[in-house]
């Protein structure tokens, strides 16, 4: 039998497959991100890359709990001008890799686009939600999304893709925000604002004292955000949070998502993008159907 | 997991820089593995287990400081046991600890003693009384000390005394100490051709520790040292970043300092 072509086109780059692994896992050096493309992933997105050095929170800084993982990093990197050897290394990989990029306004994005050259996208950290002054702090003002994507835009000799922060009112204001700025894509969902507290002490449990939550608990969100996005933009939504199987990704993509972007579950296996692509091909042989078949099927099953 | 509440139950000041903390919890985890310790509002460090209920300490920063300083009573958070441990191959063994690099071979040396096998332990430390456990070594095999000033034992590196050994005649060399002893011994065991007779645990900056957050990965392999590790064949980091480099908290590659320094 031949193997169902799991071979996309998103935002003008060829994918091998629609499994993407997600900003920020994995991702500090170049040789990490090649071992998750050498294991299956159609793409890879970096760390996100700032303009200086950042250590991040202190830890804890991660931890697993029943339901998911609590995680504040605090967006630590060497800044762009030290990971351009990451990102050349990155490359030999063979699939095509997205800068993830914050800064706190404009200026800054244009700044660390036109210093990482060479990167296949920027994928625009609008939504990290425990970063003051970055990520969500700039990401849940439209106005600001709009002028940051389209200075990115002028920056960048590649498409750029928007992710997008669920910590909102309203999802799709933001999305809509992107896609007016130039946005080639949106990416939905970061993680969902949590805390953990130590009841033996009373502390907080992460460094930051708070974090984002991610795994199975925000997976529901992140259907739904991703569900409403299809519905009010025309550019690609590319669906993240809390997959960990192939029955997820179906999910995702019946929402509207054309591709999908995979983080904690690497936790439970390194394999997973081999494991979720093999399950996808899978099902889509087994049911005489094609990715384009299954991305919106929800949409069109009610009615758009 | 959110860390479980550990309460100091003794403390040994073993060197005038390494204490041991006894606690009231009893981890079964393999000899190698470590778990995070949470010094609470502070930071969250990696340590190896010395003892089923014990972490062994070095004051080298501010949380490891606070732990030194530690009183019976005193409570931490403790995660793990995570990651891969050492694991016991053949009859005949070396182990080869430098300064606190002795904390995750203490519960191997026990092991092996356990099941019989024949073992040297070289035991080494810039003087004489920062020598760990000693004593606990020699009650399992023969136990050869080295220091860098001569106080006791050998008068020079690990590596130098390593060197008087007849290397071909051990199963299996399990190494834990600073990363240039480390490569010191990696490079004599390659020039003989046994490195894959060889168990290096390592140690890198963890943030999450636990697999996911990638900021322990080693060049090239983009290994996790946290999940994939810490112990690695010695074959495997022939053409790693041992001894060369490892990365700060923000990922910057930062090369390593001169041998002297690191022992």
């Amino acid at each position: 039998m031949a193997r169902t072509d799991l071979s996309i086109e998103l935002t003008g780059l060829a994918l091998e497959n629609p499994a993407i692994l997600a900003a920020g896992v994995l991702g500090t050096t170049g040789s990490s991100l090649k071992r998750i493309a050498d294991s299956g992933a159609g793409a890879v997105v970096t760390k996100s890359i700032g303009i200086e050095p950042k250590p991040g929170h202190p830890n804890p800084t991660m931890f697993k709990l029943g339901c998911g993982f609590l995680n504040a990093m605090g967006l630590p990197n060497p800044s762009y001008k030290e990971f351009r050897g990451e990102l050349i290394t990155a490359r030999e990989g063979g699939v095509p890799v997205i800068a993830s990029v914050f800064g706190a306004h404009p200026d800054e994005f244009s700044q660390i686009i036109t210093g990482l050259d060479g990167a296949d996208a920027y994928e625009l950290n609008v939504s990290c939600p425990h970063a003051s002054g970055y990520g969500a702090a700039v990401g849940t003002d439209p106005v600001l999304v709009t002028e940051i994507t389209k200075a990115a835009k002028q920056a960048a000799n590649a498409p750029v893709w928007v992710k997008l922060t669920p910590n909102v009112t309203d999802i799709v204001e933001i999305g809509e925000a992107a896609q007016k700025g130039g946005a080639d894509a949106v990416v939905a969902i970061n993680t969902v604002r949590g805390m953990a507290i130590d009841i033996h002490s009373g502390y907080p449990i992460l460094g930051n004292r708070f974090g984002g939550l991610s795994g199975a608990a925000i997976h529901p969100v992140a259907v739904k955000c991703v569900y409403d996005l299809y519905q009010a933009l025309d550019i690609p939504v590319i669906g993240v949070g809390g997959i960990a199987n192939y029955q997820d990704v179906v999910e995702m993509m019946m929402a509207g998502a054309c591709a999908v972007q995979i983080g904690s579950a690497v936790y439970d296996s390194i394999n997973i993008f081999n494991e979720v692509t093999a399950g996808l091909a899978r099902y889509l042989a087994d049911n005489s159907m094609e990715l384009d078949d299954i991305i919106g099927m929800a949409h069109r099953k009610v009615g758009r | 997991m959110k860390p479980r509440n550990a309460i100091i139950t003794e403390v040994i000041h073993e060197t005038p820089t390494i204490t041991t903390l006894k606690m009231d919890l009893k981890l079964e985890a393999l000899p190698g593995q470590f778990v995070m310790v949470w010094v609470r509002g502070l930071d969250e460090v990696p340590m190896a287990l010395s003892h089923p209920d014990a972490i062994t300490v070095q004051r080298v920063g501010e949380a490891t400081n606070v732990l030194s300083g530690m009183q019976v009573g005193d409570s931490i958070g403790i995660r793990g046991p995570f990651g891969n441990g050492f694991e016991l191959e053949g009859t005949r063994i070396m182990l080869i600890a430098g300064g606190v690099g002795g904390a995750p071979l203490l519960p191997l040396a026990r092991l092996a003693y356990a099941k019989g096998l024949d073992m040297t332990t070289i035991v080494g430390a810039r003087t004489g009384d920062e020598l760990l456990f000693e004593q606990q070594f020699s009650q399992c095999g023969r136990v050869s000390v080295a220091t860098d000033d001569g106080s006791k034992g050998y008068h020079g590196f690990v590596t130098e005394l390593v060197n008087q050994f007849d290397l071909e005649s051990f199963d299996q060399l399990y190494v834990c100490g600073p990363e240039l002893m480390m490569k010191g011994v990696l490079d004599i065991l390659q020039a003989q051709a046994i490195e894959a007779r060889s168990q290096f645990s390592l140690h890198r900056y963890f943030k999450c520790g636990i697999g996911v957050c990638g900021a322990c990965t080693i060049d090239p392999s983009g290994q996790r040292v946290c999940k994939d590790g810490p112990v690695f064949k010695g074959d495997m980091l022939i053409y790693s970043e041992l001894g060369k480099y490892h990365r700060d908290a923000t990922g910057k590659k930062i090369v390593q300092e001169r041998f002297e320094d690191s022992l």
